[in-house]
């Protein structure tokens, strides 16, 4: 199994590990997954996430090689700023969901997740390397995550750069924290405020011991896997493997928001095109239970005929909410707020009602 | 704080422990999930468990617990009729996790074959098997 520049540091503090995706991971840390989900979405959480993929692409075409590969518009980012967005294969279905960072003109950072690193390597590879450099750097690169609505004032005492300033998924490239290079970009996935902070791997532990000092003083903490999924699922964030795959499109997932279909051409772009002339057939719904019940991933979920319509790709407890949600993909006519479905709970019919937006939805500061 | 294994209390490979007593010539077993379990399961937040007069059958499933990440079976050590339920458990599930040898306990059974106490496990074999286990 791999481990993180950070295996170490876990493991003093107790974590509980888990493989994920061949990687070693902290799931939770002896406070666990609801206690660390609070101090996210209270205060902040620092997550390690060294084991996501960091692709480069560098040369006077990063820009045209980029594009080909993802759905959302190059050209609209300026330097020190990123955007999310996924990339698809020619039928349309989605290799990856990922950010990418504007450098500069001739450098971009593509930020990938650990499971599809190797496949998401050689596809970039193959569909851009004659147009610019593409360099897998991930191994080299550590990355914390610093999430909650405390992250900007605990980070701010350690770095020079003006947090106040950076706006949502703006970020600096080249900076320090505590004497530590760093970058930091105002980017994250827990529907909070929060940081994502780019090191040399072998400087991971120093600015991990750091990071997790100043979440201290705020009242946060270290937080795992387990937090980050009950976080992500809050916020109804999608998860490749679960949610996302080369099965599905980005129309379905909801994520048309990155789909700039007008701008330049993009591999996958004509069938995404057809689909949308046509309507979306299906399409990713959340839902939350009215009845006593956990949807959990793979689940029947039925319509209120009790005919299957679909399976749960991501559902659990929703702590700040105290209720429990689920997403799946449903027939598009399914998919109107307050239409009542059941999931199969193991043989249980549990009531379950659409629900539009974010399950949970962080107030404006 | 409970002890990690009290030594009053069976065990088994599933995980569960029985607490044994009798009341009037009869053989009534307490039941619940072991400290190991707990710190497998994480933040335990729903419990479903059978109804008082059901009966249960030993390595049956008799209900499940469901954690924040997953959902797991819980298995009967005994055989015998349900005679008291921890109804608590239903808005409280944390009290599985806060305290599994007492506030946590789940159901309590009458115990129909007291030959099947043969087959559990005492504090110090439960131990053994972790061990055992690499835990």
């Amino acid at each position: 199994m791999q481990r993180t520049p950070l295996h170490e540091a876990h493991l003093r503090l107790g974590a509980k590990m888990v493989d994920f995706g061949g990687w070693a991971m902290p799931v939770s840390y002896p406070g666990g997954i609801i206690d660390e989900h609070r101090a996210t979405r209270g205060a902040v959480g620092v997550f390690d996430v060294c084991h996501m993929g960091e692709i480069h692409f560098r040369g006077p075409r990063a820009a045209e090689a980029v594009q080909r590969l993802v759905t959302n518009d190059v050209s609209r980012l300026g330097d020190g700023r990123a955007f999310y967005t996924v990339a698809c294969r020619p039928s349309g279905g989605i290799v990856d969901d990922l950010i990418v960072y504007r450098i500069s003109s001739e450098h971009y950072l593509t930020v990938v997740n650990a499971a599809n690193l190797e496949k998401d390597r050689a596809w970039f590879i193959e569909q851009a390397a004659a147009l610019c450099d593409v360099a897998d750097a991930s191994a080299e690169t550590g990355l914390v995550a610093f999430q909650g609505p405390a992250a900007a004032r605990a980070l701010q005492p350690l770095t020079q750069v003006a947090l106040d300033a950076l706006p949502g998924f703006g970020f600096v490239a080249d900076c320090e924290i505590t004497g530590v290079r760093a970058s930091i970009a105002r980017t994250g996935y827990t529907g909070e405020d929060g940081f994502e902070i780019f090191c040399a791997a072998r400087d991971a532990e120093r600015l991990w011991n750091t990071l997790i000092e100043a979440a201290a003083s705020v009242g946060g903490k270290p937080a795992g896997l387990g937090a980050r999924d009950t976080l992500r699922l809050e916020a109804r964030l999608p998860l490749y493997g679960n949610d996302l795959d080369e099965q599905t499109t980005p129309l379905e997932a909801g994520l048309g928001w990155v789909v700039k279909l007008d701008g330049a051409d993009f591999i996958g772009r004509e069938p995404l095109r057809a689909q949308k002339a046509a309507g979306v057939g299906r399409k990713l719904c959340g839902f939350v239970m009215t009845e006593r019940g956990i949807a959990r991933h793979g689940y029947p979920i039925l319509d209120a005929d009790g005919v299957e319509r679909g399976r749960v790709t991501s559902g659990g407890p929703a702590p700040t909410l105290e209720k429990n949600v689920a997403m799946g993909y449903l027939p598009s006519h399914l998919d109107l707020p307050g239409t009542r479905i059941f999931v199969d709970c193991r043989g249980k019919r549990t009531s379950a009602e659409i629900v539009k937006g974010p399950f949970y939805k962080r107030g404006r500061s | 704080m409970s002890a990690q294994y009290p030594d009053d209390l069976y065990y088994t490979k599933d995980h569960e422990w029985a607490r044994l007593e009798e009341r009037d010539g009869q053989k009534l077993a307490t039941i619940g999930v072991t400290r190991f379990a707990v710190e497998q399961l994480g933040d335990v937040t729903q419990v479903d468990l059978p109804k008082e007069g059901e009966t249960v059958k030993r390595a049956d499933v008799f209900g499940s617990v469901e954690s924040v990440k997953a959902v797991s079976d819980l298995f009967a050590p005994l055989s015998g009729k349900v005679v008291k339920v921890n109804s608590p458990l239903a808005d409280s599930p944390e009290y599985v996790n806060e305290d599994p040898y007492d506030e946590g306990w789940m159901i309590q059974l009458a115990v129909s074959d007291v030959k099947e106490i043969d087959g559990l496990l005492d504090a110090n074999a439960y131990q053994a098997f972790l061990r055992e286990q690499g835990e």
